[in-house]
């Protein structure tokens, strides 16, 4: 087969119809365009909406959790090994909610080589005394370079400096929600009452925003030795254990052998977080969805020029098949008219698909429940334009397939007899 | 005796749409090296059909067809229009060249389907017959440009690039005044003494047939004399 002759006839005849091509390679270029932007900003927001929840959210947590022993000593009497006991109103005997032998825990889990880092943590259910007014809220006592470097921690900081809780003693990062309904500005002293009933005087230091309301008017953020100094308890007091893992797909099995080696309770989160992947999928979906419709409705625009263009070409199409072209050459070169609108109408898409996103990455994009976000996100995955150009070709081809052999199976003796 | 170019056995040949009405019946005969034969008759007679089997193009038909000592009859699509591009010149009554594409294009076409020779020499042959036919100022030409007499001068080197066995032509002329078909006569007949071209033309202009060295009279789908 003769290659390049067919390139060059196929053009030519692209040429000669240049104003139909180019509305067929509009129509492609519009499609891939909307296609690449429309996913570049579905799974940008995707990405903020998840990094919302996910980013401040341990892959795999250690703790240990109030709950009654499973082995009651019942069970374990061989009087009654063959029976099934039912044993009603069961207490939690066990009140311990730090987690047993925390540093070595700790050290081991550093050494797994499928592990990012990984964050102590300790709860503290505390009262901010306003006046008269006691509000609920929590005291998280968190290690802050570790908090920053993996749950990017100080993103969230708007005002005042995080590393002051580490560097000053009794100092406290407020919840915006929370310092608001205290009056708090930085350099105030707030008032905590503890669980125990202790009085403690806290320094604000700064102001935590993540953008969920609920969750900025209760917490808080000390360092763990404040906090440890708030419960009373002694230094390897540790409640959780937060761990990053390099592949977050990993969790689920890495928490349940974390639990059985280290005899506590672990959570993954693919547990714990289970609607924002469901949620992330739907929006995908329904990206792709819209840009493969559009895909598809530039697919027919082609065809209808293709067969028209056929229609057309019924002369010229016969005097190469009577000067020696075979049906599978003119199926060749109507395929390769289809097929070279699709790549340059792509490929023009792909670039202003890009030049798109990157319009809509530059608009302002202000929002209080979004300290972090300045611009709308956009995802710049190759993916999408990998896809668009696949799909361009994919679609231009079998737009121009039935059109093309069509043109193949053209009789010359009807064309040049019906004159 | 010189050598046989086409040869066609017993051809028949029936149209079934509405009816079933026979077109060819039984026609055999054989045309050598260097003949230049026309066929004639009155229209509806068959001879165009005749044509379009004898090019290998249409191949719904009884009997057996040779072209240059080879059996066309049952080839393939693709090996018939290998044959087509290599061993037979086509000349239509309505010149049929490719808009898009200018005059030494139009026909430099099937040289470069058949791809025996480098793009240069095929040119150059392009040029020569250019030459030959006097049109060589309207290489460069596109093919609307064109007057229907050069359109068809055209034609007649596009049908000569590959140097056929056989040139066939459907009514060439019917479509031209009398001194353009003077001039395609003219040129055909040069083809045929001075090159020792074989030609087969289907006309009914009797005054250009009359001309030509053999002349086969058709008569409701037969052979009447040759």
């Amino acid at each position: 087969m003769n290659t390049k002759l067919i390139f060059n006839i196929a053009i030519s005849m692209l040429l000669a119809r240049w104003r139909q091509t180019l509305v067929a390679a509009i129509g492609v270029t519009f499609s891939i365009t909307m296609f690449v932007t429309l996913l570049s900003f579905m799974t940008g927001l995707n990405k903020m909406l998840d990094a919302l929840i996910l980013n401040r959210t341990a892959h795999v947590r250690i703790y240990n959790e109030i709950k009654p022993n499973e082995r009651q000593p019942l069970n374990s009497s061989p009087g009654f090994s063959d029976s099934y006991n039912f044993i009603q109103s069961v207490k939690a005997g066990n009140s311990r909610q730090s987690i047993y032998n925390s540093e070595a825990i700790m050290k081991q889990v550093k050494n797994d080589p499928r592990v990012l880092g990984l964050s102590p943590k300790i709860t503290a259910q505390v009262f901010f005394n306003e006046g008269n007014i006691d509000i609920t809220g929590v005291i998280y006592g968190i290690d802050i370079e570790a908090e920053s470097r993996l749950f990017f921690f100080n993103d969230y900081i708007v005002k005042g400096n995080s590393a002051d809780i580490k560097n000053l003693s009794n100092t406290i990062v407020l919840g915006k929600g929370l310092a608001e309904q205290l009056l708090a500005d930085i350099g105030d002293v707030v008032q905590v009452t503890t669980s125990k009933g202790e009085l403690f005087r806290l320094k604000v230091v700064g102001y935590f925003q993540s953008g969920i309301q609920q969750m900025d008017k209760t917490q808080s953020f000390a360092s763990i030795a404040t906090t440890q100094k708030l419960l009373g308890e002694p230094k390897n007091y540790i409640t959780d254990i937060q761990v990053k893992l390099k592949d977050i797909n990993q969790a689920p099995v890495v928490a349940k052998e974390y639990a059985k080696t280290f005899q506590a309770d672990a959570e993954d989160i693919q547990t714990a977080n289970s609607q924002f992947e469901t949620g992330t999928t739907v929006r995908t979906i329904i990206s792709y969805s819209v840009g493969i419709t559009l895909l598809i409705v530039a697919g027919f625009g082609i065809y209808n020029i293709l067969n028209m263009m056929i229609y057309e070409k019924m002369d010229s199409i016969a005097i190469l098949k009577a000067t020696g072209f075979s049906g599978r050459d003119v199926n060749w070169i109507f395929l390769v008219i289809a097929l070279s609108i699709g790549f340059f109408g792509g490929l023009t898409g792909l670039f202003l698909g890009f030049l798109l996103s990157n319009v809509i990455d530059n608009i302002p994009f202000n929002t209080a429940a979004l300290p972090t976000v300045k611009t709308y996100p956009i995802n710049y995955n190759p993916v999408y334009y990998f896809i668009g150009a696949v799909f361009s070709l994919v679609t231009t081809y079998f737009a121009g397939y039935f059109p093309a052999r069509k043109a193949s199976k053209v009789d010359p003796v009807v064309i040049i007899r019906g004159k | 005796m010189s050598e046989i170019i086409l040869e066609a056995r017993h051809i028949y040949k029936q149209f079934n749409d509405p009816v079933t009405i026979a077109v060819l019946k039984d026609i055999s005969f054989t045309i050598n090296k260097g003949e230049f034969v026309s066929v004639v008759g009155k229209s509806g007679c068959g001879k165009s059909t005749l044509l379009y089997i004898l090019s290998t193009m249409d191949t719904a038909y009884q009997g057996e067809l040779l072209i240059d000592n080879e059996k066309m009859t049952g080839l393939k699509e693709k090996e018939l229009a290998r044959v087509r591009n290599e061993k037979i010149g086509f000349v239509f009554q309505f010149h049929y060249l490719l808009n898009e594409f200018s005059v030494l294009e139009n026909i430099m076409l099937p040289g470069r389907k058949l791809a025996k020779k480098p793009l240069e020499e095929i040119e150059h042959r392009a040029m020569e017959l250019l030459k030959i036919l006097g049109i060589d100022k309207l290489a460069a030409k596109k093919a609307t440009q064109l007057s229907g007499g050069e359109k068809q001068r055209v034609a007649i080197a596009r049908s000569l690039i590959n140097e056929p066995q056989i040139i066939m032509a459907d009514e060439p002329t019917g479509n031209l005044d009398r001194k353009n078909s003077e001039i395609v006569f003219d040129i055909f007949q040069k083809l045929a003494n001075d090159l020792n071209q074989s030609l087969l033309v289907v006309t009914h202009d009797t005054e250009f047939a009359a001309k030509t060295k053999r002349i086969i009279v058709m008569e409701d789908g037969r052979i009447v004399s040759q």
